[in-house]
């Protein structure tokens, strides 16, 4: 894997994870928007492109919902 | 005007808002109770001579000197200890008073030596003006008699000097030490007439005391007894300017103070509102890099890392590096291009420097230093509080009762603060410390912490959140506070949460290594104080779990109703001089000045009104995606502001790959750093005594820079940015940053009654400075807290989850590595090796306890193999318990060293911010340096060969 795909794995993993104590739908919500805020675009194309299995389930949950457009999370700021 | 020394009002100033009126030599005069009235004649226009008085300690009274009459009262009171009553008449001068005041001084003269035209002192001398002032005129004693003249001076400081002969003995540097320093190096040795000024022991000089070259003891001395040995050689100054230090981020007031353009001495500034009139190693003598010869002061191209440096004009440096820009953009699209601000710089700077990537090379590819030490303040703050930066100025500490310090090293990177934390503990405020190592702090003169947490390095959440169980089981939060001032549904689901069982201390006590009593003592003294203020560093942030634990900080600090007034709060220390200035200014990928989301269209809109492009509304890449990038071919050009990323950032191989792999490195420093061992393109920076600006401290305070000396490469960084930007076309034309600071305070709500004109007046200002904070904001979050459109907003409580790092000890790397400063060095030592401090600090060593040394056969001296899975080095080793078993410590100074060559690229989960602080490591004795570090003394003497430019003509 190249730099960014191996990075780009690892982070969503590590975001996934230390949402998770806020249950699995406010966990994927919440993964969804950090994504949105504060990946380059080409992190995230180069998530959407990966392989899913590599992702753990809520990291891929949030990953598919911003990949099929329907953001969970509003992209503006609080 | 001349140069003038800083006023002396011998006492310090009384904080009463009462006030007294009395009669000083039949005037009415009206000051502050508690004044003395030594300060009182003083404060209006008056004097009274004075030896032992100044006003940086508390009055001693021993002189004599300035002895008044004050009537209905018997004999001759020191005004320094009398304080002013109403009505009370004072006469400082009479016949009496002259003739007790000339025959003391009769007797310190009788033993001094009378070298007044050859003296370092002359003229800026307080023992010669004191025997003006009392009109000495002969000494009836003579010269003969016992007397303490002829002893060598001690020469062993670099920067000053103790020449005994000349001491009075006053004991002025003693309780300067004591009690605006805190060290407490220093004693009268003896009685009487023996009585004499000692550093340390017996045996000890100046150098080998405890004595940390503070300058306090040199600022307070009346004489030359204690002077700048720079004093000494150049001679009295000609002129003073106020500016800021550009170490660290309590961002000292100083005077330069000058001869033309040479710099004598800096001397802390007491007017400056963060230091109060103090100083340390760095910031007092530690400038000499800034005329050192390695700086480089040409610009220098190469097409390939592997030529030599061609030594070029500007001219031809900015066209080579404008071509090459504009290539990459033609080719790559502008996302891959990019740049790096420096905490260094100044404001002004930083914000051109993220203008120039954002409006000029089209990308938000723009990240700052911040990146790998406060990132996570920034987002756990925003998260919780609102707004990205800490809740109180310096001053809060005065009001602390329990100070809990978690993760930061005071006394040696903040050690202007740390005095000032010192003074009041002393005073009795109590103290908690978390860390996995013993720092200075937990026990030193005076100063003993009640708790010191020796967390497993890793565990920060672990155990706040144990302290938070505490805190809500035990019924210690104060529920009132956060009804009125949080949201009270997140609360209780925090609550909840912090609750449970598996939060306890004792079960969670293997995992943190830290008794469980001790939590819960520790817990309930913060809890249960009247005001309790929390002061954090890099040992919160820079973890994989840096963000929760800021988030885990702001949560105590809500629960116990520790935030809105002086005393309580939430403070970053913060690193460099100006990370929290570079924050501020937009520097991060995500967001545009004051903390504004790229992705807002309207603020958005605004930028692009002012500055006439369109923005990116993606945000651009962070400075560990950007090596990533550069490595998928994706990201080519950056140009780096005063950063030295290649020995800063984590797992350098992974760094260097990076910059190996993009086609333009544009470096812009004062040395040959290490980063421009892979650089294409070097533009010669200023110092921050060549250029004018702001930086802002931890306490969101903006202060002046000023210019002391023309910038030795012709232009300041900020000139040297326009210049690249014209280069590529943008046209601009600021002819002083005070331009770019209207510029900034145009865009940016929070600085928007922030300008040069103001500064001027007002010496600093802390942001947010509006309409809602005309005057700027000392305390944060008073009525409100500063969170949504409004700025009134509720606090958000955050349910932090432990989450082990990735990063394990196992049966190959059974230690965990965690890294931090010395007092002598900065950072990564570019400027702090080129100066004396080397002296105290020549090179980077592992401190290890004794259990795990003697497993190993190292005893300090030993050279050891440090290696992690990502690299290795060597380095010599210290052992000493103040580390815990199992865990392994040292500083990033040095290149020879290189620590960060065993970091790794495990980061904060929220920020990227890299995971310095526990890396899994093994030591084992060696016999001399890694392959790595052969490889890289190579490299580094190949890629700085600098040719002159072959196309000169011949002479």
């Amino acid at each position: 894997m190249s730099g960014t795909a191996q990075s780009v794995v690892r982070m969503a993993n590590q975001i996934a994870r230390n949402f998770a104590a806020l249950g699995d739908e406010a966990a994927i919500a919440q993964t969804a928007e950090h994504i949105v805020l504060f990946w380059d675009p080409r992190m995230k194309a180069t998530a959407f492109a990966l392989d899913p299995v590599q992702f753990s389930p809520i990291a891929r949950a949030a990953i598919d919902r911003l990949k099929a457009g329907i953001e969970g999370a509003d992209a503006s700021v609080d | 005007m001349s140069y003038e020394h800083q006023p002396d009002f011998g006492t310090s100033a009384s904080r009463s808002a009462e006030r007294v009126t009395l009669t000083i030599d039949g005037r009415d005069v009206t000051v502050a109770q508690g004044t003395s009235v030594l300060r009182a004649a003083r404060e209006n226009g008056g004097d009274i001579p004075s030896l032992c008085a100044t006003d940086s300690v508390k009055a001693f009274g021993s002189c004599r000197m300035c002895l008044v009459e004050i009537e209905g009262r018997k004999g001759t009171p020191a005004s320094c200890t009398t304080p002013v009553e109403p009505g009370m008449v004072v006469h400082t001068q009479s016949e009496r008073l002259a003739k007790l005041r000339r025959g003391v001084m009769e007797l310190y003269i009788s033993d001094h030596p009378l070298d007044c035209l050859t003296c370092s002192a002359n003229n800026i001398c307080e023992l010669q003006d004191t025997a003006a002032e009392v009109g000495l005129r002969d000494v009836r004693y003579g010269y003969d008699g016992a007397n303490h003249l002829g002893q060598q001076p001690d020469l062993s400081n670099p920067y000053f000097l103790f020449a005994p002969d000349k001491c009075i003995v006053c004991s002025r540097c003693v309780r300067a030490c004591d009690e605006v320093q805190g060290t407490l190096a220093l004693t009268v040795d003896g009685r009487g007439f023996a009585s004499k000024i000692s550093a340390g022991q017996a045996a000890d000089d100046f150098l080998t005391s405890e004595c940390v070259s503070c300058g306090a003891c040199v600022e307070a001395c009346p004489t030359s007894a204690l002077i700048e040995k720079s004093v000494k050689q150049l001679g009295k100054p000609e002129r003073a300017v106020i500016t800021t230090c550009a170490y660290c981020g309590v961002g000292c007031a100083f005077r330069a103070e000058m001869k033309g353009e040479q710099l004598v001495r800096m001397v802390p500034w007491k007017q400056g509102k963060a230091n109060r009139g103090h100083s340390c190693v760095k910031g007092r003598f530690a400038w000499g890099y800034a005329n050192h010869k390695d700086r480089i002061t040409s610009p220098m191209i190469r097409e390939r890392v592997d030529e030599p440096w061609r030594k070029v004009g500007w001219e031809e440096a900015l066209a080579f590096t404008a071509n090459r820009l504009n290539a990459i953009k033609a080719r790559h699209g502008a996302r891959a291009l990019g740049g790096i601000t420096s905490s260094r710089c100044t404001n002004e700077e930083t914000f051109l420097v993220q203008k120039l990537v954002r409006a000029g090379f089209g990308s938000n590819n723009v990240d700052t230093c911040a990146r790998v030490c406060h990132s996570p303040t920034g987002y756990g703050l925003k998260t919780t509080f609102g707004t990205s930066a800490g809740t109180q100025d310096f001053d809060s500490v005065e009001h602390a009762d329990v100070m809990l310090v978690i993760g930061a090293n005071p006394t040696d990177a903040h050690p202007v603060f740390a005095s000032r934390m010192k003074r009041r503990l002393r005073e009795g405020a109590q103290l908690i410390v978390i860390d996995p190592r013993r720092i200075d702090l937990v026990k030193s003169p005076h100063v003993e912490a009640a708790h010191h947490l020796a967390l497993q390095p890793g565990t920060n959440v672990a155990v706040l959140t144990a302290m938070a169980h505490v805190i809500v089981t035990e019924g210690l939060a104060d529920e009132a506070f956060v009804k009125e001032r949080c949201d009270w549904d997140e609360y209780q689901d925090w609550a909840r949460f912090v609750s449970d069982e598996r939060h306890s201390p004792e079960t969670l006590e293997p995992v943190t290594r830290v008794p469980a009593v001790e939590l819960r003592g520790a817990a309930r003294l913060y809890a249960s104080a009247k005001n309790a203020a929390i002061y954090y560093g890099l040992g919160v942030t820079e973890h994989s779990q840096g963000s929760s634990t800021v988030m885990a900080i702001a949560n105590l600090a809500m629960a116990t109703g520790n935030i809105g007034r002086p005393g309580v709060g939430v403070n970053p220390l913060r690193g460099q001089n100006n990370v929290q200035g570079a924050c501020d200014m937009g520097s991060f990928p995500h967001e545009l000045s004051g903390y504004r989301h790229i992705s807002d269209s309207a603020v958005r809109a605004s930028f692009e009104a002012d500055w006439g492009v369109s923005l990116d509304p993606e945000p651009g890449l962070r400075i560990p995606n950007m090596f990533d990038a550069a490595i998928d071919g994706s990201f080519r050009a950056i140009y780096i502001q005063g950063e030295d990323i290649l020995q800063s950032d984590p797992n350098t191989q992974h760094v260097a790959a990076g910059l190996g792999a993009m086609e333009l490195v544009i470096v812009h420093d004062l040395f040959l750093n290490e980063t421009a061992n892979l650089a294409h393109v070097f533009l010669p920076g200023s110092t921050f005594l060549e250029k004018n600006g702001t930086f802002t401290n931890a306490e969101r305070r903006i202060q002046p820079v000023r210019k002391v000396m023309e910038p030795a490469a012709g232009m300041e960084d900020w000139e040297v940015t326009q210049a690249l930007a014209n280069a590529i076309g943008l046209g601009w034309n600021y002819a002083h940053p005070r331009e770019i600071l209207a510029e900034i305070a145009r865009l940016t709500p929070s600085f928007a009654g922030v300008s040069w004109e103001r500064l001027e007046q007002e010496g600093s200002l802390q942001w947010p400075v509006n309409e809602a904070n005309p005057d700027g904001s000392p305390v944060m979050h008073v009525d409100h807290f500063v969170r949504g459109p409004d700025g009134k907003g509720k606090g958000r409580f955050v349910v932090t989850d432990y989450v082990p790092t990735d990063e394990r000890t196992g049966p190959r790397f059974p230690l965990l590595l965690t890294t931090g400063r010395i007092l002598s060095q900065y950072n990564v030592g570019t400027q702090t090796r080129r100066t004396a401090n080397a002296q105290w600090h020549e090179e980077d060593l592992l401190e290890i306890h004794p259990t795990d040394a003697e497993n190993r056969g190292l005893k300090t001296g030993d050279l050891a193999r440090l290696a992690s899975r990502t690299g290795e080095t060597t380095l010599r080793v210290t052992v000493t318990d103040r580390v815990a078993p199992g865990v392994v410590y040292t500083t990033f100074h040095h290149p020879a060293t290189q620590a960060n060559v065993v970091t790794t690229e495990f980061s904060d989960w929220a920020t990227n911010c890299p995971e310095y602080k526990v890396t899994a490591v093994q030591v084992m004795p060696s016999n001399g340096p890694s392959e790595w570090q052969h490889d890289y003394a190579d490299l580094t003497s190949r890629s700085r060969r600098i040719v002159a430019d072959a196309r000169e003509p011949a002479e």
